[in-house]
């Protein structure tokens, strides 16, 4: 499952068959992306394990495990903030269980960027991914 | 002549593609590529000649120890040692410098003693340091590079104090290709009295080494950089130095003679070596030392001098890229950034879809990083293998870059 904003880009990429269209169309969708006040870039936001520098900043409504999920990230690789945006699409406005159970590797492999999501990929994204993964299920739990 | 083709042809993994384009492997500085000949001899060695060394009698054990202490000779070959006892085997520069730190610094080294190093230096030949700071009290004194990356001997020589005892210093530096006037260091330092660390990681890779027309003390090498296997290296130890060492790692092999009460001591270079090596290892690097002998280290050097020079001559040629470091005479070691707001990690990525391996982020050198003013740069350093349809392969790419993060 995956949200409605989600589904738009998917089928934006359907119509971008070599690499280097998805990869501009990544980077566009990380320029879209409104960047985070410096104020909140703290230790506590920072996503660790990533080689380039990455923020994530939740915001969740509600309580519970209907509460709606929300985030706000940055990165200082442009690609990277692409990624977020796209991760961004995949998990905003879902309720905090619904969160737990969307497949992200399936679903960026539709786009076929599942391989920023590999065990060993510095880049942050599955350390972004573990993080929304912990804070929606903290908050399900809350 | 330096045939390039047949060099290539050497190289196993150089004929295969990545995300479907011919690898362009810019990543030597981190590690190089292996030749068929060490590929072979250490697939042989474990097929047909391998056992435990120093240990046994039988037909193996003395054919293996045969093999491994052979490449003794061939490392002291390679760098111009004297004596074959100088070599002490690591699994690496790192362990290296690190055996030095216990072996020789930390019993000697008094709290306000002085270690001389530079701010070029690899993490590798800076954190055993810092530990005798940490434990003890040792005072590191740093000596700046100019703005172009490069470091002046003089600056070095002037740093060393009446309370100096070591200086630190690397040959090249691994981020920007920088070359140390070593010899200049050495000679200076001998004439007070102070002993020298060379870390030859990069060095070594890149041109002749004559360890006793330098004047070193230390000479630190990696296997794996020199198209060897990772785990394998070895260091320089002077005599003197060795009498002055203590043991760093205590187990098998090490000893003469161990009893309830104490332990006598293996003669160096054993003394320094415990436990089982690497034994395919190191026979693997010795094949790759022969390798790098029989093309000749000066050969390698003129042909890496052409493709630097020939990168360079395309890189002036784009404004919006810019190079850390461009000492004069230095290695064709790049380190790049490209205006706008694309992160080394964009470069390394879209330079990977072309097939072409370079290395992303500090270097294992962050007080250069720091001195450069950059959080991070991409890193394109040339082997004995590149050729200069290569260096058009990464310019096309930064190019490609520059057009998609503008």
């Amino acid at each position: 499952m995956a949200s409605a904003a989600f589904e738009e880009i998917a089928e934006t990429f359907e119509f971008l068959d070599d690499w280097e269209d998805r990869y501009r169309h990544v980077i566009e969708l990380g320029k879209e992306l409104p960047r985070l006040d410096d104020a909140v870039k703290v230790p506590a936001t920072k996503v660790e394990g990533c080689a380039s520098q990455v923020w994530l900043l939740p915001r969740i409504e509600g309580t519970g495990p209907a509460a709606r999920f929300d985030f706000q990230g940055e990165s200082d690789a442009m690609i990277v903030q692409g990624l977020i945006a796209i991760l961004h699409a995949l998990y905003s406005g879902l309720s905090v269980t619904e969160v737990g159970v969307v497949d992200a590797p399936a679903e960026l492999a539709r786009l076929g960027l599942n391989e920023h999501l590999s065990a060993q990929r510095s880049n942050g994204l599955r350390a972004m991914v573990e993080r929304i993964r912990k804070l929606a299920s903290e908050a399900a739990a809350a | 002549m330096y045939d390039l083709a047949k060099v290539r042809a050497d190289f196993p993994i150089l004929s295969r593609e990545v995300n479907g384009k011919p690898l362009v492997y810019l990543d030597n500085g981190a590690s190089a590529q292996k030749p068929r000949v060490v590929i072979d001899a250490m697939t042989r060695m474990y097929e047909e000649e391998y056992s435990n060394v120093h240990r046994g009698l039988h037909f193996l054990s003395n054919l293996a120890t045969d093999k491994y202490e052979n490449v003794r000779a061939i490392v002291r070959r390679f760098l111009n040692a004297p004596n074959d006892t100088d070599i002490v085997f690591t699994t690496g520069s790192t362990e290296g410098i690190n055996l030095i730190s216990y072996g020789w610094a930390a019993p000697r080294l008094q709290a306000g003693d002085e270690i001389v190093l530079s701010v070029l230096e690899h993490h590798a030949n800076i954190v055993p340091w810092h530990f005798l700071r940490e434990r003890q009290g040792v005072v590191l004194k740093w000596v700046e590079p100019e703005a172009d990356g490069s470091l002046a001997a003089e600056k070095v020589v002037e740093a060393i104090g009446p309370r100096t005892k070591l200086v630190a210093i690397t040959q090249m530096s691994n981020v920007t290709g920088t070359r140390v006037d070593v010899k200049a260091i050495c000679a200076a330092a001998r004439a007070k009295g102070v002993v020298v660390l060379v870390d030859g990681s990069q060095g070594a890779v890149h041109g002749p080494v004559d360890v006793a027309d330098l004047g070193c003390d230390f000479y630190a090498i990696t296997g794996h950089k020199l198209y060897g296997p990772s785990g394998s290296g070895a260091i320089y130890i002077r005599p003197e130095r060795q009498a002055e060492m203590r043991p760093f790692l205590g187990g098998g092999d090490m000893i003469d003679t161990v009893t309830r009460e104490g332990v006598t001591y293996n003669s160096p270079p054993m003394k320094f070596e415990a436990g089982t090596p690497g034994i395919v290892q190191q026979v693997g690097m010795g094949v790759a030392l022969d390798y790098l002998m029989a093309l000749g280290m000066e050969n390698v050097a003129a042909h890496e001098a052409d493709i630097a020079a020939y990168a360079q001559a395309r890189f002036a040629g784009l404004n919006w890229l810019h190079q850390q470091g461009t000492a004069p005479g230095k290695g064709a070691i790049f380190s790049l950034t490209i205006e706008g707001g694309a992160h080394a990690h964009d470069i390394s990525t879209i330079l990977d879809k072309r097939g072409i391996a370079v290395r992303a982020g500090t270097h294992c050198a962050m007080p250069l990083m720091e001195f450069f003013g950059v959080s991070a740069t991409a890193r394109a350093s040339f082997g004995l293998y590149n050729t200069r349809e290569e260096v058009d392969a990464l310019v096309s790419a930064l190019e490609l870059c520059h057009e998609f993060f503008a």
